[in-house]
């Protein structure tokens, strides 16, 4: 169950559209390593997390990138606003304009659509937990290439909010991750499932 | 269509994103070190703070949660709120 706050994590206020722009940070919504990606990824593993206080660690972080994948949102759904039809020919957003006129749609900065594919939910808690930690670092990568693009103070600011956050849940992965193997055989992590797995033989 | 906020609305609702910004790393931080007492004390300051930050807000400028929604006015203020991407907050 979810409660709404009909605010942002963190303020976006972009007064110039830059619709070029749009089509690079729109990854961060649908793409790879986008937040959409990622909540669906941690919302979906949390189930057969046999740990609670990780089974908690990931639904508390999964909360928090559904309102990145808004803060994301919000950052495309202001640089490409009241966009005329020379710019939008002109910035090359005329593709994405044809099937989406200026609603938001998830797909990659490629023009691929968002695809479940891009994340694991495997029922191990190893494997996801590693997955989890790298989702993080692909994301900040991301982030660092998308801040390299940038020029303009009013989108920096958000993304950086953004970038500093993946570092922050990179940490928190670590120590769940360290929570689940002090649980387990620390001469062979891997002599079973503990999502799996009834007996530890 | 584009809301314009006055100074005391933005000071507001930028003061209740900080305060809040604590009690989200607060949660997460908690999650993995559940037995932690003196983040635990931090959470809960913070959390009362926001708690009456957001009812005030609701107050002046109507709530940005249905927790705060007071349906003693004559309109349904929850659905006349600004949507967040419009650059309100």
């Amino acid at each position: 169950m979810w409660n709404y706050e009909k605010r942002l994590q963190f303020p976006v206020k972009i007064t110039q559209p830059n619709a070029q722009l749009a089509q690079v940070i729109i990854s961060q919504f649908g793409g790879p390593d986008g937040e959409l990606a990622a909540s669906m990824r941690y919302l979906s593993q949390r189930y057969t997390m046999p740990y609670n206080e990780v089974a908690g660690l990931l639904t508390d972080i999964g909360t928090e990138e559904l309102a990145h994948m808004e803060m994301i949102s919000a950052i495309v759904y202001q640089l490409t606003k009241n966009l005329s039809m020379e710019e939008i020919e002109k910035s090359g957003f005329d593709k994405y304009y044809v099937d989406h006129t200026l609603a938001l749609w998830p797909q990659a900065a490629g023009g691929i659509p968002f695809n479940a594919c891009v994340f694991q939910s495997k029922g191990d808690a190893i494997t996801d937990l590693t997955e989890d930690l790298a989702a993080e670092q692909k994301a900040r990568t991301t982030y660092d290439n998308i801040l390299r693009l940038v020029h303009d103070q009013e989108v920096c600011d958000p993304i950086r909010f953004l970038r500093a956050r993946e570092i922050v849940h990179f940490q928190r992965f670590g120590e769940a991750l360290r929570i689940v193997q002090d649980k387990l055989d620390s001469k062979n992590f891997y002599a079973f499932n503990p999502e799996f797995d009834r007996c530890k033989c | 269509m584009s809301h314009k906020m006055n100074t005391e609305q933005e000071n507001m609702l930028r003061n209740i994103g900080i305060v809040d910004f604590v009690t989200v790393e607060m949660t997460e931080y908690l999650d993995t070190h559940p037995f932690d007492r003196e983040a635990m004390e931090y959470f809960n300051h913070y959390m009362r703070m926001k708690n009456q930050m957001m009812r005030d807000y609701a107050v002046k400028f109507g709530p940005l949660s249905l927790s705060v929604a007071d349906t003693c006015s004559k309109e349904w203020k929850w659905a006349l709120q600004p949507m967040p991407w419009e650059g309100g907050c």
